[in-house]
Parts: structure tokens; sequence; C-alpha cells
């Protein structure tokens, strides 16, 4: 076993894994942080996205002793627990989700987008970006229209906090 | 995936040598072969070195005739680069369409060149631009480099650090793209330069290679009619072509010339 440090939702975290532990099996079970996905382990569905140093990655297609020393977020780090991220609201709001199974690796895959694309992404750019992300249930549609209306309510946000 | 042991080494001699004392090392770069691959136990090496933590092997240079780019940077650093788009913007629109964004944050140029997979990208793009793959100890060709199906003229524990692309006149790279995993089911990188027209055909053979014969036929073509009739005389070894579940060798070997058809066409 070895040590791990890194920070987790802007928490500093240690933990002692093994070599071979993949990244979402130290989130999920070491820091029992459950929210993000493993939907096939074989890095086709993207469940288990997370932002690492700011990038989005498939948690598990990378090692926890990789993380070593990096900033990782997690779909736990996204709201308080009482209000809703603007991104994760949109969701409700236009039924981007049914079992829900997706959802977090959807959410921080267009938290990503929204951070290179900007508030007024369109549609097919938001198709393409997500590519990564597989959905069994929604068809898709609707976590299309959340992502680009989430993002123009992060947009809002921005501006309201600059006023 | 079996145990392993696992190092960052901060140099190539300290990646080396970790490399020499292993009894089965293996170079990691993005992990995005390499774990997949170690989990379905294809590949249980003893040893993992980390080549991420090695200064100098994630930078982009570009000068009036070459771009240079480290064995490190991430598909989506390539497809980033505001120089590699102003030089070749073929090139970063190649690595802007690998895989998906979580794929393209993590999978590097080394590691893509490395694991020579027949449908990967990059390799058309090597060999359509006369690139040179920079190693610890020399230079090889691109189309030295590239040997097998998966396999390369790599020595064992020989570490690329970089690939030096020449820039073109013009550029495109059209693949025909797996829907679900974005490889190529085949791709075609057409480039001109001063000397003429160059293609690097992917996805299509065992190993990505020279379009020799569709450089011969279309070599001088400027017209759009006359390139669409040069290349129909062209015939292609259906017998060489990848035949799978993806698609037939004699749909290949007609992709491969449509694909042609486009990049040349996108060139004029
Ligand atoms: C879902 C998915 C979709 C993909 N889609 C595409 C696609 O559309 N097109 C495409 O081209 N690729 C695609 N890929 C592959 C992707 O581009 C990988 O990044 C690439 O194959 C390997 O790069 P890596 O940096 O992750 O290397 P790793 O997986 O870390 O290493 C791969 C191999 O290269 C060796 N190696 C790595 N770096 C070096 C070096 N500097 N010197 C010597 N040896 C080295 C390693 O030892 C290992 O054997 C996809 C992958 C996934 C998971
Ligand atoms: S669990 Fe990681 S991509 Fe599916
Ligand atoms: S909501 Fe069920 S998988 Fe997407």
């Amino acid at each position: 076993m070895v040590g791990v440090t890194m920070t987790v939702n802007g928490e500093a975290v240690v933990g002692e894994v093994e070599n071979r532990t993949l990244l979402v099996h130290f989130l999920r079970e070491n820091l029992q942080l459950t929210g993000t996905h493993v939907g096939c382990d074989t890095s086709q569905c993207g469940a288990c996205v997370v932002q690492v140093d700011g990038a989005s990655v498939k948690a598990c297609a990378m090692l926890a002793v990789q993380a070593d020393g990096c900033q990782v977020a997690t779909i736990e780090g996204l709201n308080d627990g009482k209000t809703l991220h603007p991104m994760q609201q949109a969701f409700m709001d236009h039924h981007g989700l049914q079992c829900g199974f997706c959802t977090p690796g959807m959410v921080m895959s267009a938290l990503d987008i929204v951070q290179r694309h900007g508030n007024t992404v369109d549609e097919a750019t938001i198709r393409h970006e997500l590519e990564g992300n597989l959905c069994r249930c929604t068809g898709y549609h609707n976590i299309v229209n959340a992502i680009a209306a989430g993002a123009a309510a992060m947009g809002d946000e921005t501006e309201s906090a600059e006023v | 995936m079996y145990q392993f042991e696992y190092h960052k080494p901060a140099s190539i001699e300290a990646a080396i040598e970790l490399m020499n004392e292993a009894e089965d090392g293996k170079f990691i770069a993005g992990g995005q072969t390499m774990l997949p691959t170690m989990k379905h136990r294809l590949a249980s090496p003893t040893d993992l070195v980390d080549l991420g933590k090695i200064e100098g092997l994630q930078s982009v240079r570009v000068d009036a005739e070459t771009v240079t780019i480290g064995a490190m940077t991430t598909h989506a650093a390539v497809a980033a680069s505001v120089d590699i788009r102003q030089a070749i913007p073929a090139l970063a629109a190649l690595a802007g369409n690998i895989g998906d964004p979580a794929v393209r944050n993590r999978g590097t140029l080394g590691g893509s060149i490395a694991n020579n997979d027949p449908a990967a990208d990059y390799p058309a793009a090597l060999i359509a631009l006369n690139a040179i793959v920079q190693t610890n100890s020399r230079e090889i060709a691109a189309e030295d480099f590239f040997t097998g199906m998966f396999e390369t003229a790599l020595e064992e524990n020989e570490i690329i650090t970089q690939v030096r692309f020449a820039c073109p006149t013009q550029a495109s790279y059209q693949k025909f793209a797996n829907p679900a995993s974005r490889y190529a089911i085949a791709g075609v990188f057409a480039a001109n330069f001063s000397s003429g027209l160059r293609i690097g055909v992917t996805g299509a053979t065992a190993v990505a290679h020279r379009g020799a014969r569709l450089e011969a036929a279309l070599a001088g073509k400027q017209d759009p009619a006359a390139i669409a009739a040069a290349l129909q005389g062209v015939a292609l070894p259906v017998e060489k072509m990848n035949n799978d579940i993806h698609a037939s060798a004699e749909y290949r070997a007609d992709l491969v010339k449509t694909l042609t058809r486009k990049a040349v066409l996108a060139c004029l």
C-alpha cells in the first residue's frame, strides 16, 4: 500500500491505496463519494467522469497514484446540500435524467463543456462534446437541452456576481 | 488488473534505468490504452513507469517549416494549441476528433504512436507530414516507424520524446469514424508540399501506410473532375484491406478513395 494526498472538492484528503487502485474506486470506496459511478469500467460510458486539475477525465481510466497531488472535483462538490448547482437545476427542469445513473458524469462533462465553450454553446457542439457519455434512458435530447440551459444559467450567475 | 510497482521518475535517464531494472516494465503515458489492456489482463507488467512527471515532454514548438510536439502532449492540448491551429490546422482538427473529451484530456501523441493501433488517427498524419519521431537515442522517419499491427521500430525501453512534423501548404484529414469508439474505420491525411502531394492512410490495412498509388494517380491534378476521374482509375489491393465486423475489405478499399477525394479537394 502507498499513501496518496489530493485535494478533493476543495478539501485535502490522504489515503492508502494499492498501486492498481483506480481513481474511481479511491473516490467511491476510500472517500465514500459514491456520486461518481462505474457504468462500464472500459472507458466507454462516461458515468465516472470527474475533473482532475480542471480537466474532465474518466476516473476508471486513471490510477489513484496518478492523481497524487492533484485537485479533483466530483459531483458532490457542486453544491452545499441545500441549493442545486445551476447545471443540476437545469437537468431537473429539463428532464435531463430518468434513472440518473449517467447523470453525475453528464453534469461533470457539461461543466467542462461550459468551461471551454462558454455560456452560449450551441447544440451541435454539445452533442459532439458528449461523445464519451452514454445514457440508456433519455435519448439525449433533454440532456442537450439541459446543458444549453445550464450553461446560460451559469452565465447569468457570473453576471449577477459581477454586478 | 494484477499488482505492479509504480514509478514516477523526473527524468528520461531515470525512467530508462527503472525500466532496465524492472523484470517486465512498461511505460505509461495517458493510460487510455495501457490501463484497459491491463484490466483485460492482456498485459501484466511488473512495473509501470509513468512518463507524466518528466519535464520537457509536453512542449509545442512551431517555426516556419516544422511543428514539434512533445510526446506527452495530450490530444486536447494539440487541438487547442493556437500555434498548431495556425501552422497545420488539419493536425489540430485530427487531435480534436480523437475519441471523446475525457480521452483527449489524458491520451498523448507518444502513447498513440507507440501503441500503433491500426485504426488510430495520428499515424496517417505522421506519414503524410513526413514526420520524424525523436526518441531518447535516435530519429526515426515516420514511414520506417510504423512496422506492423501494434508494432513499431521502437527498441525495448526506448522513449519517444517528440515528433517533428513538416508544415505543408495545405492539408486535410478525413476519417470515417466508428460511431461508438471514434476510431477510424478508414482515415486519409492529404498534405500538399512544394515537392508534391503526400497521402497517409490509416484504418484500412494492418498498419498505416503511404498512399503511393493514390499520390501517383493524383500528381498534378488540380481540377475536381480530373481528381475524381484519376481516383476512379486507381485499383487498391482489396486483399490487403482489413475485413472485420466494422467494414468489409471491399468497402474499405472504396472508402479510402472517397476519403482521399474529400481530403484532396479540401486542399485545393
Ligand atoms: C474510448 C476511447 C476512444 C478512443 N478513440 C480514439 C480515436 O478515435 N482515435 C485514436 O487515434 N485513438 C483513440 N483512442 C486511443 C487514445 O488516443 C489513446 O490516447 C492512445 O491510444 C494511447 O495514448 P496514451 O497516452 O493513453 O498511452 P498509454 O495508454 O499510456 O500507452 C500506450 C502504449 O504506448 C507506450 N508509450 C506511451 N508513451 C510512450 C513514449 N513516450 N515512448 C515510448 N512508449 C510509450 C506505453 O508503454 C503503452 O505500451 C481512444 C481511446 C479510448 C479509451
Ligand atoms: S465507468 Fe468509466 S467510462 Fe464507464
Ligand atoms: S438517465 Fe438513465 S442512463 Fe441516463
